[in-house]
């Protein structure tokens, strides 16, 4: 499966986005995903099925004027 | 004591998170500064969701209020989707609204701002919209469903102040009894004073604490400035004169010719 993650491409055998977080290494109750321009709730990465060329965006907190 | 959207916020304060020097530098700020709000933001994960996790860990054992902003959106559907994901991260329906239409001098695109603040607004926001000082559009940012307005002094970061004191004398005024925040531009203690003493509500800054020599030193100066503004205007000032006017009575002044 390849999809679009934070603007790069990405293969690998994640099927949900809570499994593609975990091939990630992303960690912790901080972070938020949209997946194509729909937020994707915390609760719902795994179930939420991507499908090839997926735009994935995973965001987390950072510094903001 | 200042309210928005219902909450009541002891400091007229609102501290930006980003430019400081270390952690450790915006964690003696924020104390110094005894902001009563919080900006931050939110960005692409790259680290593995640690860095991230190290600043929410900061910010939050801080315990100050967190508005998250949409800061580096250039359009309402970017704006919105951004506002929906912070939400998600931060827990809270606040959201300075940041739209910004132009590169050079990052002025709010006041027509998407508009779009954004309305939807927004419709799904449960408490809306806090940077926005300029013209009247129109915060007419229509309240239309929208925002119940604060936060009009700029002078362009992000430019430390420039404010460049055009006569159009936020008049904001002001138009705006009576809406929470007005002054946000982007300041550059210094005294600009934040002034802006107060016309009776604006509270004020919005970062880099002119982050970028200071001591920001731990400046974010205090802040505080203390924008107290004095604040009671200088409940004070009631002195409209400027054109002529002299003696302060020492003459009445039994002594005549020797």
């Amino acid at each position: 499966m390849t999809y679009i993650v934070n603007g790069e491409s990405w293969t690998g055998e994640a099927r949900t986005l809570a499994e593609l977080l975990a091939a990630l290494d992303h960690e912790g109750d901080w972070l938020a995903t949209a997946v194509n321009g729909e937020l994707v709730h915390r609760d719902d990465r795994s179930t939420f099925d991507l499908v090839n060329g997926d735009r994935v965006e995973i965001l987390s907190p950072m510094q903001g004027g | 004591m200042l309210t928005l959207y219902g909450q009541e916020i002891e400091s007229r304060l609102l501290l930006g998170t980003a430019r400081y020097p270390s952690p450790e530098i915006l964690r003696q700020s924020v104390l110094a500064s005894k902001a009563g709000i919080l900006t931050v933001s939110l960005r692409r994960e790259t680290a593995g969701g640690k860095g991230g996790g190290v600043f929410f860990h900061l910010i939050r054992e801080l315990g100050v209020r967190l508005l998250p902003n949409t800061a580096g959106c250039h359009s309402a559907r970017e704006a919105v989707l951004t506002a929906k994901m912070a939400r998600e991260v931060f827990g809270t329906d606040w959201i300075k609204l940041e739209v910004i239409g132009d590169h050079d001098t990052l002025a709010p695109d006041v027509f998407e701002l508009v779009e954004a603040a309305r939807i927004l607004a419709s799904e449960g926001f408490k809306v806090f919209p940077y926005t300029t000082e013209d009247m129109g559009v915060g007419e229509k940012l309240l239309a929208a469903g925002c119940e604060v307005l936060m009009p700029w002094c002078a362009p992000i970061g430019t430390a420039r102040g404010p460049v055009n004191a006569a159009a936020l004398k008049s904001y002001r005024s138009h705006f009576q009894g809406v929470p007005l925040i002054v946000d982007a531009g300041i550059g210094r203690p005294s600009h934040a004073a002034f802006v107060m003493e016309l009776g604006f509500d509270a004020v919005l800054l970062n880099t002119a604490v982050a970028g200071a020599g001591n920001p731990v030193d400046m974010a205090s100066a802040f505080a203390d400035a924008i107290e004095a503004g604040r009671q200088g205007f409940l004070a009631g000032l002195l409209e400027p004169r054109d002529m002299a006017v003696p302060s020492t009575p003459v009445i039994g002044k002594a005549v020797f010719s």
